[in-house]
């Protein structure tokens, strides 16, 4: 007799990969998923009671395979599908390494003919080994709706035909770009989890952290893989310190710098420093670059500006994004002083009209150049547009501490 | 403006790390109906026009669901069936029964969607305001498009 909980963490680590090697046998990710998720619950039913079989990974090979079959039977393509079978099979044994085929399977589940909302739960639960739930506590919806848009996201990848291959040449790149922006996303949801509160979601973030790590060690020369990874790792060592026991936030200059976590700086500036010479500079390259400046500054006055603003100058280039002028006005502000990044935020009224990170941002420019009065409004401006909680609250604190002063 | 910038002002900001940039992201939206003025019984409804408008109204709902959008959905009473309740946390709480002749707008029920982009909670909120009412007409009920707020803890810097 096994106890369940092992068996529930040997199934989450045994899931992706099965599913890996029936997905490549069979060719078809969503009836595979299908047919592991069977293969899944029959192992956790049996094993805690008979015990875990000697090699469980063949164990549920096996029993996936098996389903597959009953549903390719029933699905009444038969004699068209298992014509296709039997050209994989001798090629393709289910047995090649794991890891090939989890990453031919990342590649799958954030194929660009899927929205990234919609990639996203699919990796967790196809790649993570996540179950549904688990998703669906970590996006804050019923398990049914989760269940529905991973049901959805599995027949859009269907019906665009892609198949269950590595992509090559310049297909790859465009693919990894995809893979990448997906981790990207999934990494940002873990990490905009207040803490404390929002513990499943924090969860997120780690996960980014592991498949971006696999899909490093697959291509450990590609620069922006290995500079997604130092982001990912720059930011995560500050989470500690970024928001108080209220899950209040704290600004950057405000954070206890202590409290970063030294680890995951070294092995981020590592990365990032190791990856920059290699080749075109990339926007992976560059943000992690101005995440390394802020990680390695003792305090908040001895942090590298200059080198941060020519830093978001060639991002801002490189991506056009109004949302990347409004961070180099910031740090505009902090080399010329607020009256620099005030006349960048002129160019930006239009193309970020009404937005709130404009008023916030104005805001703050206001409150350095010693305007209160007017940095109130922008502040109050800001609050009102928010839709963070924890954002808002911020916000009208800062307006606030300036009402106060003024007063 | 161009339509990539107002694509921009319309999707959540995550607390996009580094750079700040920003991305599209699903966001709650809270889409609240409010009972007709005059009460559910006005105009003139016949019995297939009642058909019409619930047959249109359980089909947006169905179809939320298998989209992995529908979050949640309710009808409430009218207000003769609700009570309204004041308390100023010293004498005995102060309960008012309906209807509140006072009160010129009323919540009849709301859709809590989880949607990629606020063009689309619009969407959904249009399809709702056009079910048909008497007559077979589209009943143009305004519904109010709320964004839901987060509990996240967004980088305020870059």
């Amino acid at each position: 007799v096994t106890s369940t909980s092992r068996v529930e963490d040997l199934l989450r680590d045994l899931g992706p990969q099965v599913l890996g090697a029936v997905a490549r046998r069979y060719g078809d990710l969503a009836d595979a998923e299908d047919s592991v998720q069977e293969a899944l619950v029959a192992a956790a039913t049996q094993w805690p009671a008979e015990g875990v079989p000697d090699d469980p990974r063949a164990w549920l090979t096996t029993v996936a395979a098996r389903r597959m079959t009953d549903r390719l039977r029933r699905e009444g393509a038969r004699r068209r599908r298992e014509v296709a079978v039997a050209v994989r099979e001798p090629v393709d044994p289910p047995s090649a390494p794991d890891r090939d085929d989890s990453l031919t399977l990342l590649f799958l589940c954030c194929h660009p003919a899927l929205t990234p909302a919609s990639a996203i739960p699919l990796t967790l639960r196809a790649v993570g080994g996540l179950t549904t739930a688990e998703i669906a506590r970590a996006f804050l919806v019923p398990e049914a709706t989760m269940a529905q848009r991973i049901s959805r996201a599995k027949q859009r990848i269907k019906a665009s035909g892609a198949s269950f291959a590595m992509p090559t040449g310049s297909e790859l790149r465009d693919r990894l770009r995809s893979v990448l922006h997906v981790l990207y996303l999934l990494f940002n949801e873990g990490y905009a989890a207040s803490s404390g509160a929002q513990v499943a979601r924090s969860e997120l973030s780690a996960e980014a952290i592991r498949l971006t790590r696999m899909v490093h060690s697959s291509l450990p020369d590609d620069p922006e893989v290995a500079a997604l990874l130092a982001l990912m790792l720059l930011n995560e060592a500050r989470r500690p310190a970024r928001t108080g026991p209220g899950g209040e936030l704290v600004p950057l200059a405000e954070q206890d710098r202590s409290r970063w976590d030294r680890a995951l700086i070294e092995e981020g500036v590592a990365l990032v420093t190791a990856a920059l010479p290699t080749g075109a500079v990339g926007e992976y390259q560059l943000q992690a670059a101005i995440a390394a400046l802020h990680d390695e500054a003792e305090s908040a006055e001895a942090t590298d500006w200059p080198q941060i603003l020519a830093l978001y100058g060639l991002l801002e280039r490189m991506t056009g994004n109004p949302m990347v002028t409004l961070n180099r006005a910031v740090a505009a502000a902090m080399v010329d002083g607020p009256g620099a990044g005030l006349a960048l935020l002129d160019g930006l009224d239009d193309r970020l009209a009404g937005h709130h990170r404009l008023d916030a941002v104005h805001a703050h420019l206001l409150e350095m150049s010693g305007d209160g009065e007017a940095a109130i409004a922008h502040y109050q401006t800001a609050a009102a547009r928010t839709t963070s909680i924890a954002e808002r609250d911020y916000l009208l604190m800062r307006a606030a501490g300036l009402t106060a002063r003024n007063g | 403006m161009s339509k990539d910038d107002q694509q921009l002002r319309r999707t959540r900001e995550g607390a996009a790390v580094g750079a700040g940039v920003k991305e599209a992201h699903p966001m709650k939206y809270m889409l609240l109906m409010n009972h007709a003025p005059g009460g559910p019984s006005a105009g003139e409804w016949t019995p297939e026009d009642r058909k019409a408008s619930g047959a249109h109204m359980m089909a947006i709902h169905e179809e939320l669901s298998a989209s992995g959008e529908l979050v949640g959905a309710e009808g409430l009473t009218g207000p003769e069936a609700a009570k309204i309740v004041a308390h100023d946390g010293v004498g005995a709480p102060v309960v008012t029964d309906g209807p509140f002749p006072e009160a010129k707008e009323f919540l009849a029920g709301y859709w809590l969607v989880d949607v990629e982009s606020e063009e689309r909670a619009i969407e959904i909120a249009a399809r709702t305001s056009a079910a048909p009412g008497p007559g077979g007409k589209p009943g143009a009920r305004e519904i109010q498009v709320r964004p839901v707020m987060t509990r996240d803890a967004p980088d305020l810097e870059p």
